[in-house]
């Protein structure tokens, strides 16, 4: 914008507002309707959504899957679309910083006078896109299942129990975060564990147990599960021992 | 047939109002004149003290151009939904307790015997979403209408700003009622800022007050809920609505002023 076009919009404008009408009463109405609907839409929110509470935080749970509000659901769908580790940074930190860069300084980059929004295609189909990209990530976000759930189908010879045991081990590998170092199928990462996608065929079901009570660090020991829940340890060979 | 009606018969004299007559040399002559004459005299008293009329009338009397439609009630819609999540936020601090062996008891007292707690509390819950989306509308009919260009750059710099204070409010807020969905994923939040560059474990350093999670984490985040980030929020908003005053609200971009004849002659 030059200093004509500066001038030119400032007489313009200040012919406009000459025309205008005071801010009160005019405007200030228009505003408190428009409180009293954002007042009674909070009111019926309120009592027909309730606010229910949850069970109590328990640290030592494995088993929860956190969810974010649902207007942070577009940034948690960035995180799971960029999977590599050398990029997470990027996804985490990278996108958001500089979407928010950007928006700070649009004033900056965008300078030209023209204010409508047909003779701005530009601008107005980059705004479109980012509606229409967070809404789509957002839509992601909220259907997506939980960030350490393994999704794979089992073995076709398992029936009965096996089968109720074998998804049980499926849950408790899921839970226990093996998924942060191992790839199990397209789940999971790759490192720095070594891929479970076949890890029976090297290691039978007892030499898998042994390595969960007693593996080599970073992992975390599997020792006190199989102390105190026994079952779930059991479980969890059994699924780990079917992948072959 | 023709109708006839009769002139109603005038009023007796006792039932007559009678005309107003202007206070006099003598003084008010009823107490409402009373009270009038007080009420200006008590605005009098603080005018000449503070000469806040000036600014008033500043705010309230200027034009707004012609054209405004309901478009450009979002703004002030987002600053009630900030006031009304600030009057149900308090309310609800006289009876949370930001300790993480008190919080979810505390909690679940407001909601299941405080009197009105759940209403209460369901009001600021879902006041955070509506103020959220009121917020992202107004920005977008900013943006669209292109009402951050000249002069207004400074007041859309603000307004980013406030977005980014609202987002960290619900960040914050989401913790305290300290139940399992709050728990885990602020734990997952706070460890998404850690993998930040550079500032990034010294961010969640900070959050959490520690390396780990801890006793003092949960009244840090009710600080930051309730003192840092809504103090930030209502300095920004006031610097926002002085520069919405000062610059004026813009016209709808399609508005055009009709130039008087006289003018366009001149122009020649």
């Amino acid at each position: 914008m030059n200093q004509l076009e500066k001038e030119e919009y400032l007489r313009e404008y200040a012919l406009l507002k000459a025309k205008g009408k005071p801010f009160f009463p005019y405007a200030i109405a228009k505003d408190s309707a428009m409180a009293v609907i954002t007042l009674i839409v909070i009111i019926l929110m309120s009592l027909i959504l309730g606010a229910e509470l949850g069970p109590k935080a328990d640290p030592t749970t494995t088993t929860y899957v956190p969810r974010p509000e649902w207007y942070f659901f577009f940034l948690f769908e960035v995180l799971r679309i960029i999977k590599p580790p050398e990029f997470v940074p990027m996804a985490t930190i990278g996108v958001p910083t500089l979407c928010m860069i950007l928006l700070f300084l649009l004033p900056f980059y965008d300078r030209s006078a023209e204010r409508r929004p047909e003779r701005r295609p530009i601008a107005t189909a980059a705004g479109i896109l980012t509606i229409f990209a967070m809404a789509y990530l957002t839509f992601l976000g909220a259907n997506a299942g939980s960030p350490n759930e393994i999704d794979m189908a089992p073995p076709a010879d398992l029936k009965g129990a096996a089968l109720t045991e074998w998804n049980q081990g499926r849950l408790v590998v899921a839970q226990s975060g093996c998924l942060a170092c191992h790839q199990i199928g397209e789940n999971g990462n790759h490192g720095p564990g070594p891929r479970l996608t076949h890890i029976a065929r090297n290691l039978p079901a007892a030499a898998i147990a042994q390595t969960l009570r007693n593996p080599t660090a970073p992992m975390p020991s599997f020792q006190r599960l199989s102390d105190t829940e026994p079952e779930k340890f059991n479980a969890m060979v059994q699924f780990l021992g079917s992948l072959k | 047939m023709p109708r006839f009606r009769l002139p109603t018969p005038s009023r007796p004299a006792a039932l007559q109002s009678k005309a107003k007559r202007p206070a006099g040399a003598n003084g008010p002559s009823g107490p409402v004149e009373t009270a009038a004459e007080g009420g200006i005299h008590v605005v009098d008293w603080l005018d000449e003290r503070t000469s806040l009329s000036g600014g008033l009338r500043w705010m309230m009397f200027r034009k707004v151009p012609k054209g405004t439609n309901w478009f450009y009630t979002l703004g002030s819609a987002t600053m009630f939904a900030f006031l009304s999540q600030a009057v149900t936020g308090i309310f609800l601090a006289m009876y949370y307790d930001p300790s993480p062996t008190r919080a979810y008891e505390s909690v679940r007292y407001i909601v299941n015997d405080a009197f009105l707690g759940e209403f209460v509390r369901g009001m600021h819950r879902w006041g955070s979403s509506v103020m959220v989306i009121l917020i992202c509308l107004h920005m977008a009919r900013t943006f669209f209408f292109g009402a951050y260009k000249y002069p207004r750059e400074l007041n859309w710099v603000i307004g980013v700003a406030l977005l980014i204070l609202t987002f960290a409010m619900s960040f914050t807020g989401y913790l305290l009622p300290f139940d399992q969905r709050s728990y885990w994923a602020t734990i997952v939040g706070v460890n998404i800022n850690g993998t930040g560059p550079l500032v990034g474990p010294y961010l969640s350093d900070f959050l959490r007050a520690g390396p780990e999670f801890g006793a003092t984490t949960l009244s840090r985040f009710y600080a930051i809920h309730m003192m840092l980030v809504p103090g930030l929020i209502a300095a920004l908003m006031g610097a926002h609505l002085y520069l919405v005053a000062k610059l004026g609200t813009t016209a709808p971009p399609w508005m055009r002023a009709e130039r008087e004849k006289s003018l366009i002659e001149d122009e020649v």
